[in-house]
């Protein structure tokens, strides 16, 4: 399930803008433990965004996107009150979605 | 805060690999970490772990079943609002001055009847103390662009002051260090990191101002305690226990001498 | 052809013989991004990345711009983006030239949302960034080289 992300959406001269951190450790696979065994790569594959349930953005993720992850993007259009929706999902099939209303 | 020239050259010294050039490139070498650390503070990964913080404040549990919502952290119960700013401080309830970790101890104990005991273990990232971890970015988030306003006037403060003034200048461990070593000299650094004077104001308010922080190296959120803790393991002292009073007494140290600076946490740091 | 093949025998699944026939002109990349594109996000060197994301010889534009800081001071995390000025930009990617797997991130972008998009980045060494983008179909390049330093205190 993941937990909880921040969204933060912000409508501004028609610009809405999008903050979104999330919570994942982005574990690239390339990493040993204390007793030398390889941690298993855990990583994002892909997210999407979407307004009012339209889609504005959708990305694919490799392991060099950082541990929690944080994403700024803008969309034309937009109000107050409107539903902005981030979902990830990773290699592993775990995935999450929130979402905020603008701000 | 200023940076002395002579920092400026070696920081460069450091990025080129090669003798001080002059210093207005010098001078860009600077402004470059500066402008790297401005593009992080929008989005700082703490927000998620003060999140789950105000979650667990606000949610009953532990044997009471009970919210930690009336939790009185100096400011009377259920003021979270500016509180850490004016921590640490002394409490009458428990006769004692207490940190925020420790004052959150207390307020687990009482309103939920939890056992604390696996906290003096100090595994940090795990269990309760992920918990603690949260709750205290919950809590420092809340006073964040606050001024620190720590009341010396009570004797226990006093003495705690002194008592960690003791401990800075302490030296001791296989290396013979103090805090003092990396701390109480200005214009000192670790390759690019600045470390401030913590005898002073301003590196005290620098300081403890900025912690407790996210650390971007291992993603991890430190708390005050977190910070200290690693400060002695860096020494090569043995670690102190979690919540003990020489920790209590470093950060009325700290916090004391950076009076009046402003609360800039949860930080972000390298 | 030869390192399309290899891929594709590695891995041996959907994504990734999707994303070879991308790479291979066979279908197009849009379409295969439905699936997660396997074939760019293991592909090891910036050729075999650029192959696996549908072009050979993007043409280098001014109106691509990679924005990042001249220097992190940490390499777990480097704030990076790509912001194209070019009509109808689609897609975005962050590539980072010495990283063991060069695409970071790519972004289709619908009609509507802004070719602006800022991440965080890991990156092992000081390396040039690329920002690969797509405009009326055809792509375009842009670089900028950010160093890693060494941390301080507490690794």
């Amino acid at each position: 399930m993941g937990k909880p992300m921040k969204i933060r959406a912000s409508a501004k001269d028609g610009v809405t803008e999008v903050k979104v951190l999330i919570s994942h450790d982005m574990e690239t696979g390339q990493r040993k433990d204390a007793n030398g065994a390889v941690i298993p790569a855990l990583f994002i594959t892909e997210m999407s965004a979407t307004h009012n349930g339209k889609t504005v953005l959708s990305g694919e993720f490799g392991t060099a996107i950082s541990k929690n992850p944080y994403l700024a993007f803008k969309f034309k259009g937009g109000a107050a009150g409107d539903k902005v929706a981030v979902s990830w999902k990773d290699n592993k099939g775990d995935s999450r979605t929130d979402e905020v209303a603008i701000g | 805060m200023p940076i002395p020239q002579k920092l400026k050259t070696l920081v460069l010294a450091t990025v080129v690999g090669m003798t001080p050039l002059a210093a207005t490139a010098a001078d860009s070498a600077i402004d470059a970490i500066n402008a790297y650390r401005e593009l992080l503070a929008d989005g700082n990964p703490s927000e998620l772990v003060a999140a789950q913080g105000e979650e667990l404040w606000k949610t009953p549990r532990g044997p009471k079943n009970a919210t930690l919502e009336q939790c009185d952290l100096g400011l009377g119960p259920g003021v979270v609002k500016g509180a850490s700013a004016q921590l640490p401080r002394y409490f009458k309830d428990t006769g004692r001055v207490q940190d925020l970790e420790t004052r959150l101890m207390t307020c687990l104990q009482t309103l939920q009847g939890v056992d604390t005991k696996e906290l003096n273990k100090a595994r940090f990232g795990k269990g309760l103390m992920e918990e603690m971890e949260s709750l205290v970015a919950y809590v420092v988030t809340e006073s964040k662009g606050q001024k620190i306003k720590v009341d010396m006037r009570h004797p226990e403060m006093k003495k705690m002051y002194a008592l960690g003034k003791t401990a800075f200048f302490y030296r001791g461990g296989s290396m013979d260090f103090s805090c003092a070593t990396c701390h109480g000299e200005s214009g000192k650094r670790i390759r690019l990191q600045e470390l401030p004077d913590l005898r002073t104001h301003e590196g005290a308010a620098a300081g403890w101002g900025s912690w407790p922080a996210y650390r971007v190296s291992n993603g991890q959120f430190w708390t005050m305690q977190h910070r200290l803790n690693d400060c002695y393991r860096q020494q090569r002292f043995p670690e102190p226990i979690y919540g003990s009073d020489v920790t209590i007494a470093l950060s009325v140290y700290l916090a004391a001498n950076g009076n009046g600076g402003t609360v800039m946490t949860p930080g972000i740091k390298r | 052809m030869n390192n399309q093949r290899r891929n594709v025998l590695k891995s041996g699944s959907g994504a990734a013989i999707l994303g070879a026939l991308a790479a291979a002109g066979i279908i197009k990349p849009g379409v295969a991004l439905a699936d997660w594109n396997k074939a760019a996000f293991e592909a090891k060197s910036m050729a075999d990345t650029l192959k696996a994301l549908g072009t050979e010889k993007p043409a280098e534009s001014k109106d691509v711009q990679v924005t990042g800081p001249d220097i992190a001071e940490n390499g777990a995390v480097v704030p990076v983006g790509v912001v194209s000025t070019l009509p109808n930009t689609t897609m975005v990617a962050i590539l980072i030239e010495k990283n063991p797997n060069a695409l970071a991130a790519s972004f289709m972008l619908p009609a509507g949302t802004e070719a602006n998009v800022q991440t965080r980045v890991k990156m092992g060494q000081t390396s040039n960034i690329y920002a690969l983008v797509k405009a009326d179909g055809k792509f375009y390049i842009a670089t900028k080289e950010i160093k890693v330093t060494l941390g301080g205190c507490g690794g």
